[in-house]
């Protein structure tokens, strides 16, 4: 009964209660994913189970048994950074820094579900196989993770920048 | 979180015989995790429904047949959903975020709960819903996002579901598992209107399971979409929505399906402006008449009352877009 | 208690009135700033450089510590009940079934918290950080709805969250005021802010207005806003005998460490609080009752606690932005010169702090009108007490008169901009004090030019592309500087020729310890690699308030001070032997990692020479800068001319906004990257205060109903197009760097440019905030 955080088994909690977002903040010590409000209405604490984004205050850690999650820290680390976090450094797309792990974890989400085609709301045409890369679907599919800050722009171009080197 | 024990099931047959009087099923957690945090559910045990059926299968007579486990973002995707029932993907990409489309399950997403301010509110409010004879504080407080449509003098709230209002328009059936068995409901009467006991939201029996979702054929269907009015661009429930199919021949309206979202308890459809719109010639008169007739009975109340002719508005302009699709 | 305290604020008021004709009047060079501030000349170091922030690798790899993410020993969490009624007393207080519970550690109620006195309240003293007055868990009484009742501890955050939801609570209510209408008619009450009544009198603008030739007259309101950080307010704490260790969210360290000394009847120094990442603060992050909680909590179960506020729990621990109600009429004549500027109304505050939402701020400064009546009363009521949000005063009072000039500039004909340079004045009107810098008119130029201003239509609703209807429009930004008394800085400096800037400051994601850090290797001519700029801790020296765009210029002021202190004693160190010898400080300037003489930088030596021969490792130099004498001496402001394009659906009635300009004059920029940012961010929140956002206040209860990210809107990525920013990038000669505050000034002026643009394309005018579609179907 393990969870496989970044390449490591986790132990499943006692408690059924606990979230995955407190199993990594309080259990395992992985704090860049963040608690903004522990009800899904701010993607602060995104991460990628199986290479899909979710909300992590929303899951509850038992469920997630034998799955593959990566976090921010398994992205990259301050002096090895990941594609993403360059850009996102380059084009100051942050302020306090407190929904970035989020916005960045969401970004790879996104990147993957445009190239499998996956549509959005802003997607024109349902039929088509290919959804082509615009401005317009990244900030749609992106809507998920608030930026009080408002470093919106900023994200948007560091997305822009690095969703080639991601996809790839 | 009141304490609960946790269980996975297997099959539906053995989550129906774990759940009892007071379990609850769990599909991606969206919705009931957060009322747990709240205390407005308390289970005493959850079975995790997420294992179970999960395909949409093309079935012998070309409609659908989708697991209730299947997530709302491979409902959304799936290439026979785009292409015979595009309000249905549209609906869903309408809806929450992609974090919570990769989450939420089909069956969970029917049992979704209201966002009534009040029903949230659970030290400081008033609810029939949560507690019921005990009243409605939102009847006269802060009721912009409130039903116009359906409403009782018990309960005022809307259903928040995008996809559930594509559901409605499509006729679709909800297959359902209780310890005793099988069965199915239409998914028009599978909501209810609040009347004087608005805790009760479905025609689902204690314990009973939903397993499925079929979709019947509606060859006219691959002509429809949804359209979804809200305060921000994206990211926020409706205030009214739109869901409608329509077949045209020679400039006669030969079928047509029309659904609400935010206008009630229940996804609504829109059988009054239905039948004023069957065999007739489109217009854009006609949409008008159509929408008024299904509005005729609103009941506004003190923030809500523009919804009346919002729906108006957007009935009538999705009409006329999928008229000039034609 | 008695709200003077305000006394104190009052007696200051009335002293400040006193000296301000005397600062008036002195020569410029006895006042600070008086001499520009010599690094204002450096055009080609690191000052300006568009670096990226030196915490963005630790940030996006989630590497670095907020509040709530330092473990602790033996630590428990913290979970609070609150309120539900608006005033009366706790009938009974069940926690028995709590305590009971599993893994609690603690419940804590009035029953049996320690006694504690109250905390000071912001303004009351200088070093005040509380937001609200009332006495924390000390008896039953109830004075808002959401006033929190009880904490449980518990080993785990789920075991608290679950006993606190089993204490059980019965009240004794008692008619609460919570409806402000009503209040209004009870009789309103004229308001104070920082000591200073919120009336100004210029002539008789009632008589100018009656025989204006042309005149308008409309009400504007605005709502409850809250500021939602993405974090949570938080405190991870633990006593280590009498001395309080709190790794907290703050935008006021040295405040809020001082004023829980008070609380808990200990020296200052025992308090020791560090926030070296703050996510987000807005003016929220200061000292409110949680932080009381936890502390207390704490010392009685004598384990550490971590309190991470619900989102709710933020909601209603922490207050927001006041709503008012605001009158303007302005008159003018036919060409457009202003005879009568009135800007009145009312705001809600509360029995238990001294914030009255000061609207008429933006206006006092703003145009040449011949007479001018301004005033702000007040009424109380029972709620979570208001407090501080982003350009307090400016980002609603700008919406009201900005809304105001767009009316009149249609009544006369006048494109809204011309009318704006057409009242430009010459002087500050009320003060009568000359500006230390002021360039709106380039602003307006510059934006109008680069947005295409001339594509407007001066007539309404002329432009339609498909369902959607679109419009231009135009508001003038504007935003004070300040610079609040009590900071102080060290340096020290090594003999390897490294750096540190030791200051009380803060990093919510301005970009202050990336600038600051530039600004420090430009002054003391090391490379930034050379720079350590330490803050965010509250045993370092200096009271310096992250809030009023003020901490650029409180830190810039006081690393002068400092800076000159090291020149002086460094000088002294070199002696006879050095080619500095004989040189005054005023005579030398920091270059290439050492002093020299300014007009003969030949006479030149390293800083690790100098103290390699006086056998110092290190030389360390505190210092305090003047008293802020400047803001007395002219008026400083900066402003912004905002541009925003439009859209609103035929058939829905959405607004979207599709183009946004903000063009500024803010003194120099000392990084453009993140004042980018800055400038953008403040945009975005004026945005969501244009269209969506609303703490929606049940005023027959008292209580906010939309506690939560999903029911209270703020904008996401789809509601925020490209935003286009500019800048005059002219130095103000009496501000340290010649650099105002930029944090603030963004949310000014957008709600007007939003709401102009919206009247642009539809032809309506929408008065009331916030502006969403049913007002516009």
């Amino acid at each position: 009964m393990s969870i496989n955080v970044n390449g490591a088994p986790v132990a499943l909690p006692q408690d059924p209660r606990m979230s995955l977002l407190d199993l990594l903040r309080e259990q395992e010590h992985l704090s860049g994913t963040k608690k903004g409000c522990n009800q899904g209405a701010c993607g602060a604490c995104t991460i990628l189970v199986n290479g899909e984004r979710i909300l992590s205050c929303l899951a509850l850690a038992v469920q997630y048994d034998g799955q593959e999650i990566t976090t921010i820290e398994g992205l990259g680390s301050a002096d090895d950074l990941h594609p993403i976090q360059r850009a996102f450094v380059q084009h100051d797309g942050f302020q306090c820094g407190y929904c970035t792990p989020g916005q960045i974890c969401s970004a790879v989400g996104m990147i993957a579900e445009l190239q499998r085609g996956v549509p959005s709301h802003v997607t024109d045409d349902l039929s088509d196989e290919a959804i082509a890369f615009s401005q317009e679907e990244v900030r749609e599919r992106m809507s998920g993770n608030l930026c009080r800050c408002g470093a919106y722009n900023g994200i948007i171009d560091a997305i822009t920048e690095s969703v080639a080197e991601v996809a790839q | 979180m009141t304490p609960f024990t946790y269980h996975r099931a297997a099959t539906a047959s053995e989550a129906a015989q774990h759940a009892g009087a007071a379990g609850k099923y769990l599909g991606g957690g969206t919705n009931l995790v957060d009322l747990m945090r709240e205390t407005i559910e308390r289970p005493a045990s959850l079975i995790d429904v997420t294992g179970l059926d999960s395909a949409i299968a093309e079935q012998p007579d070309g409609g659908l047949l989708i697991g209730a486990a299947a997530r709302n973002t491979a409902v959304a995707e799936h290439r026979l959903v785009r292409d015979r029932y595009p309000l249905l993907a549209r609906a869903i990409v309408a809806g929450a975020s992609a974090q919570i489309r990769n989450m939420a399950t089909v069956g969970g997403n029917l049992l979704q709960r209201t966002r009534c301010l009040y029903f949230y509110d659970v030290d400081g409010a008033r609810c029939n819903k949560r507690a019921p004879g005990e009243g409605c504080d939102a009847i006269g407080g802060l009721n912009r996002n409130h039903a116009i449509l359906g409403a009782s003098d018990a309960c005022i709230a809307t259903h928040p579901s995008d996809m559930c209002v594509a559901l409605a328009a499509l006729d679709a059936v909800v297959h359902v598992q209780g310890v005793d068995g099988a069965r199915a409901i239409a998914f028009t009467d599978f909501h209810r209107l609040p009347e004087d006991r608005p805790d009760v939201e479905t025609l689902l029996r204690p314990g009973e399971l939903i397993t499925g979702i079929a979709l019947p054929p509606m060859a006219f269907a691959r002509r429809s979409t949804y359209r979804k009015v809200r305060d921000r661009a994206s990211y926020a429930f409706a205030l009214v929505s739109v869901a409608a199919a329509l077949d045209m021949e020679d400039g006669r309206i030969a079928d047509v399906r029309l659904a609400l979202g935010g206008v009630a308890h229940k996804p609504w459809r829109a059988t009054r402006a239905e039948a004023a719109l069957r065999g007739q010639p489109a217009s854009a008169a006609l949409f008008l008449d159509a929408a008024r007739a299904e509005l005729a009975d609103a009941r506004p109340l003190r923030d809500n009352g523009f919804k009346v002719e919002l729906a108006q508005r957007t009935i009538v302009a999705v009409l006329t877009q999928l008229m000039e699709e034609a | 208690m008695s709200l003077i305290e305000s006394g104190k604020a009052l007696a200051q008021g009335l002293m400040q009135g006193a000296m301000a004709k005397a600062v008036a009047l002195a020569p410029d060079s006895w006042i600070p700033g008086g001499e520009p501030d010599p690094l204002i000349r450096h055009q080609h170091g690191s000052i300006g450089k568009p670096v990226s922030r030196i915490d963005g690798p630790l940030k996006v790899a989630g590497a670095a510590p907020f509040a709530a993410e330092f473990p602790m020993a033996d630590m428990v969490y913290a979970a609070i009940a609150y309120s539900s009624v608006a005033r009366g007393r706790i009938a009974s207080l069940d926690v028995a079934a709590a305590e009971a519970a599993p893994g609690v550690v603690l419940v804590m109620s009035h029953h049996n918290a320690p006694r504690l006195k109250p905390a000071p309240l912001f303004m009351s003293d200088p070093k005040a950080a509380a937001g609200d007055s009332i006495p924390v868990m000390q008896d039953d009484a109830i004075c808002w709805n959401g006033q929190p009742i009880a904490v449980v501890l518990a080993a785990t955050q789920e075991q608290a969250d679950h006993a606190k939801s089993l204490i059980r609570v019965t009240y004794e209510a008692e008619a609460a005021d919570t409806d402000f209408e009503a209040a209004i008619a009870a009789g309103t009450k004229p308001s104070q802010f920082m000591g200073q009544p919120l009336h100004d009198k210029l002539g008789d603008a009632e008589k100018a207005l009656a025989k204006a030739p042309v005149s308008i007259e409309a009400d504007y309101r605005t709502p409850r806003h809250n500021h939602n950080p993405i974090e949570l307010h938080a405190v991870t704490l633990a006593w280590d005998g009498d001395t309080l260790r709190i790794h907290d969210a703050q935008q006021a360290v040295a405040h809020s460490a001082w004023t829980l000394a008070q609380v808990f009847d200990l020296q200052p120094e025992q308090i020791l609080i560090t926030s070296p990442y703050v996510g987000g603060g807005f003016g929220s992050k200061t000292l409110w009752q949680h932080h009381i909680i936890a502390a207390a909590a704490a010392r009685m179960a004598q384990r550490p606690v971590r309190l991470m506020l619900t989102r709710e729990g933020v909601y209603r621990t922490v207050g927001g932005r006041s709503l008012t109600q605001q009158h303007v009429a302005l008159g003018a004549e036919e060409d457009g010169m202003l005879t009568a500027l009135i800007h009145r109304g009312v705001t809600a505050k509360t029995a238990h702090n001294v914030m009255p939402e000061p609207f008429i701020l933006p206006t006092r400064s703003a145009y040449a009108a011949r007479t001018m009546l301004l005033d702000v009363q007040q009424v109380e009521l029972d709620m979570i007490s208001n407090t501080f949000m982003r350009a307090p005063g400016e980002a609603v009072g700008t919406f009201a008169l900005e809304c105001a000039m767009d009316e009149l500039a249609e009544k006369l004909g006048m494109d809204p901009i011309d009318l704006r340079l057409r009242n430009e004045p010459e002087k500050d009107p009320i003060s009568g004090l000359p500006f230390s810098s002021r360039h709106i008119a380039q602003a307006w130029r510059d934006g109008a030019a680069r947005f295409g201003w001339d594509a407007r239509s001066a007539v309404p609703a002329a432009r339609r592309e498909g369902e959607w209807l679109v419009g231009l429009g135009c508001a003038t930004a504007t935003y004070p500087y300040y610079r609040m008394p009590g900071g102080a800085a060290r340096i020290t400096l090594s003999r390897e020729g490294e750096a540190t800037i030791d200051i009380a400051a803060h990093e919510m994601g301005m970009g202050t310890s990336t600038a600051q850090t530039q600004v420090a290797a430009e002054r003391l001519g090391l490379p930034m690699e050379r720079i350590r700029f330490n803050y965010g801790d509250s045993t370092l020296p200096g009271l310096v308030l992250a809030g009023g765009s003020q901490q650029t210029a409180s830190i810039g002021a006081a690393v002068i001070a400092a800076y000159n202190k090291l020149v002086a004693e460094l000088l002294a160190l070199a002696g006879n032997d050095s080619p500095l010898a004989g040189l005054k400080p005023d005579e030398v300037g920091s270059q290439d990692g050492g002093l020299a003489k300014l007009d003969d930088p030949s006479r030149h030596e390293s800083y690790a020479s100098i103290l390699n021969r006086a056998q110092r490792a290190a030389i360390s130099v505190e210092a305090e800068p003047p008293q802020p004498l400047e803001t007395m001496h002219w008026s400083m402001h900066s402003h912004g001319a905002m541009f925003c394009e439009a859209r609103v659906n035929v058939v829905t009635g959405e607004p979207r906004v599709t183009r946004f300009l903000g063009s500024f004059d803010c003194g120099r920029i000392l990084n453009p990257k993140t004042a980018a940012s800055q400038f953008r961010g403040g945009i975005i929140m004026g945005l969501g205060l244009a269209l969506m956002e609303e703490t929606q206040f049940d005023e027959r209860s008292g209580r906010i109903m939309n506690p939560s990210l999903a029911e209270y809107h703020v904008p996401v990525h789809m509601d925020v197009p490209e935003i286009d920013v500019m800048w005059t990038d002219i130095p103000d000669p009496h501000t340290p760097m010649g650099a105002r505050g930029i944090g603030e000034i963004g949310i000014t002026g957008t709600g007007a440019a939003v709401a102009n643009a919206i009247y642009n394309a539809t032809g309506k005018r929408v008065r009331d905030l916030p502006i969403t579609l049913d007002k516009l179907l």
